[in-house]
């Protein structure tokens, strides 16, 4: 935790993940006159939940502007834009809303360099947002990701805090391909040290959020945040954690989580999604196929295999959490104990904050 | 009509196109062409009105039945057959085919299979001429299918809500694949139910080369004037099968009756009948040269290498 808290040398100063976002934004439109955000209300008094805030005041209604309920067309429009040399970023204020977009998606944002032998190409942000809690349910709170990663041509992030946030928005407008920008609804009000001036956060990178020794966390998005819960709650038995934050998703760094797994021998990956088909069966199965990876003991964690349910009962135990990832991890180590950390501890892991950067 | 310069124009446009669409349906049984072709015979007229009121800096987006708008807004040739043959140095290297013609060069958007999907793609080329404050139409050539998909109806209310330089082409062929209008459109008034969006829509129900050129001369010259977006709708006859080389009268969903009154009408012949015979077998014997040449480029042009698959998977 203290590693975690620390001020680091760079220059920065603690800010939200949601203010991340909309600086990373308007330091692109300063930079680049291409740039243009869009889509359903971005310029209203709520401003997507903040992340668009000041914007439409900054840059005008020209290169800010809302949409009309046209997800499939507004797609198509983006998509025509950027193969004329703009750079849309366009915002959807939920990721299931990013279903209605699939044509345009997957038969053209993701083909359009292919399948023209190179002669366009489409440089263009899709963001996104998962959202979780308070009755979210069925249609407002799924992690579709792996739709998207299955899919080549596309390219997927995933920013679990401030600092990814806005280096990846950056690295995402820059990008001369389509990226889909998963945002988190929880993550918007963490905060970390972001540096004032513009920067970029490779795409395709992971990285080693916390080290450990005794077995390797892998996180997804807002799940980054329950491995390094768990973490602490595993340090109180002992067992020392090594969190992974996969960040991109596509490209996909298996390398770095490779490298942590042939170390710890044990591998706990934890999506923000369902698992069947999902991001930890495509990592798990790179470190089983790889040299490295034979004889690390893995399992993973997600979504139950539901529709998320709105009732605040049914959906803790939808998601997987601090405590049971922590005990999942325990399992693996020390199998045949039945543990699961103290209650109180569970749930003081969440008054604690997690500062980057990361 | 007369012979005169325009005529000429335009008949050449035509000519060309036909025979370059004729050409490939003979070479098509050999087997050389290993893409789905949807040729444009009896539908060239269209595009070859729409485009000869354009300037080099417009843009258009066709759907797969593309070769007749690639053609008439300056698309390579060579490229466009050797793209046919699947060769590298096609205009989408050999990686699009038939259905995938694209040519930034002369202002041709790659052209979708999926029906209906260039007509936003279009709006956002509009899009961005207008942010950036060019002088420049955008037009967007698309089937009476392609109006059915929700794209259409979102795309028409977006450029008419942005008055975007767009002008929406509709080639009324009267059938979706092999489906007629009849067992789709409850409504048979496309304009009517184009102008409820705001967009001004214009009808035009013959294979006259001219009266469709008049038709898009006032459109483009309304959008280039800041009125927004326009709709034409052109009603036309695909000739032969929905893909592939052949007629299909005898499959049974429609007769060859309804063709014969616009095979009658065949611009091609009517105008070449007003034409100086002389000119007329001077200009089809250079364009046979200009296509004999073609050919042999993409016949003679080299096959892909396979490490070519890896390439254009993503822009660097």
């Amino acid at each position: 935790m203290s590693m975690l808290s620390e001020k680091p040398a760079m220059a920065g100063r603690l800010l939200a993940y949601v203010d991340a976002l909309s600086e990373g934004v308007a330091q692109e439109m300063e930079r680049d006159p291409s740039v243009f955000l869009f889509g359903l209300d971005v310029d209203d008094h709520k401003a997507i939940q903040g992340s668009t805030r000041g914007l439409v005041q900054r840059f005008g209604p020209n290169r800010v502007f809302g949409t009309p309920l046209s997800e499939d067309a507004m797609t198509g429009v983006a998509i025509g834009a950027a193969m004329a040399g703009m750079r849309p970023i366009h915002v959807h204020i939920r990721m299931d809303f990013l279903m209605l977009c699939m044509n345009q998606l997957v038969n053209i944002a993701a083909k359009a360099h292919y399948m023209f032998g190179g002669a366009v190409s489409v440089p263009m942000v899709v963001r996104c947002m998962i959202g979780k809690s308070w009755g979210q349910g069925a249609q407002h709170s799924q992690g579709l990701h792996s739709l998207f990663m299955h899919i080549p041509g596309l390219k997927v992030v995933a920013p679990s805090n401030a600092y990814d946030a806005k280096g990846l928005m950056a690295a995402a407008i820059r990008d001369n391909n389509p990226v889909v920008f998963v945002e988190h609804r929880l993550l918007y009000f963490t905060d970390a040290y972001v540096p004032e001036e513009s920067y970029t956060v490779e795409l395709g990178k992971a990285r080693v959020t916390a080290p450990g020794t005794d077995i390797t966390l892998v996180g997804v998005s807002n799940m980054v945040m329950e491995c390094l819960r768990a973490r602490e709650l595993l340090a109180q038995v002992g067992i020392s954690a090594e969190v992974v934050d996969l960040v991109s998703l596509q490209p996909l760094d298996s390398d770095t989580v490779l490298a942590s797994a042939s170390k710890t021998g044990k591998l706990l990956m934890v999506d923000n999604a369902w698992t069947m088909c999902g991001a930890s069966a495509e990592v798990l199965a790179r470190v089983a196929e790889s040299e490295e990876g034979a004889g690390v003991r893995m399992a993973r964690m997600g979504f139950a295999p539901t529709t998320c349910p709105m009732s605040p009962e049914l959906e803790k135990v939808f998601y997987p959490n601090a405590a049971t990832i922590a005990a999942k991890a325990h399992s693996m180590l020390r199998p045949g104990s039945d543990w699961m950390p103290d209650e109180k501890a569970a749930q003081l892991s969440y008054q604690m904050t997690f500062r980057g950067p990361f | 009509m007369k012979d005169t310069s325009d005529t000429r124009r335009l008949f050449r446009q035509l000519l060309r196109i036909r025979l370059i669409e004729e050409r490939v349906a003979a070479i098509y049984p050999s087997d050389k062409i290993k893409s789905p072709i949807h040729l444009s015979i009896g539908q060239e007229a269209i595009s070859v009105a729409v485009c000869d009121v354009l300037q080099p800096q417009d843009i258009i987006a066709v759907s797969y039945r593309g070769h007749a708008g690639y053609l008439a807004k300056g698309g390579d040739l060579k490229g466009m057959i050797a793209e046919m043959y699947g060769k590298p140095a096609g205009c989408a290297f050999g990686k699009g085919g038939s259905m995938h013609l694209v040519s930034a060069e002369a202002g041709v958007m790659g052209a979708s299979a999926v029906v209906g999907t260039h007509i936003p793609l279009a709006a956002g080329q509009a899009l961005a001429a207008k942010l950036r404050g060019e002088d420049k139409v955008i037009v967007c050539f698309f089937g009476d299918g392609a109006t059915e998909e929700g794209c259409f109806a979102e795309t028409l209310n977006f450029a008419a809500l942005h008055k975007l330089p767009l002008f929406f082409v509709c080639e009324n062929n009267g059938y979706a694949i092999h489906s007629p209008l009849k067992k789709r459109w409850a409504n048979l008034d496309i304009c009517a139910r184009v102008r409820a969006y705001g967009v001004p829509a214009v009808r035009t129900e013959t294979s006259d080369v001219t009266v469709m050129r008049a038709a898009a001369e006032a459109a483009v010259a309304a959008i280039r004037d800041g009125e927004g977006p326009q709709f034409l709708e052109a009603v036309t006859y695909r000739w032969l099968e929905h893909v592939g080389p052949n007629e299909d009268y005898a499959a049974g969903y429609r007769s060859r009756d309804e063709m014969e009154p616009w095979e009658n009408e065949d611009p091609v012949a009517r105008l070449a009948a007003v034409m100086d015979a002389a000119w007329v077998e001077k200009t089809r014997a250079e364009i046979a040269a200009e296509i004999d040449e073609a050919v042999e480029f993409a016949e003679q042009s080299p096959i892909h290498q396979q490490e070519d698959l890896y390439r254009h998977v993503y822009a660097q």
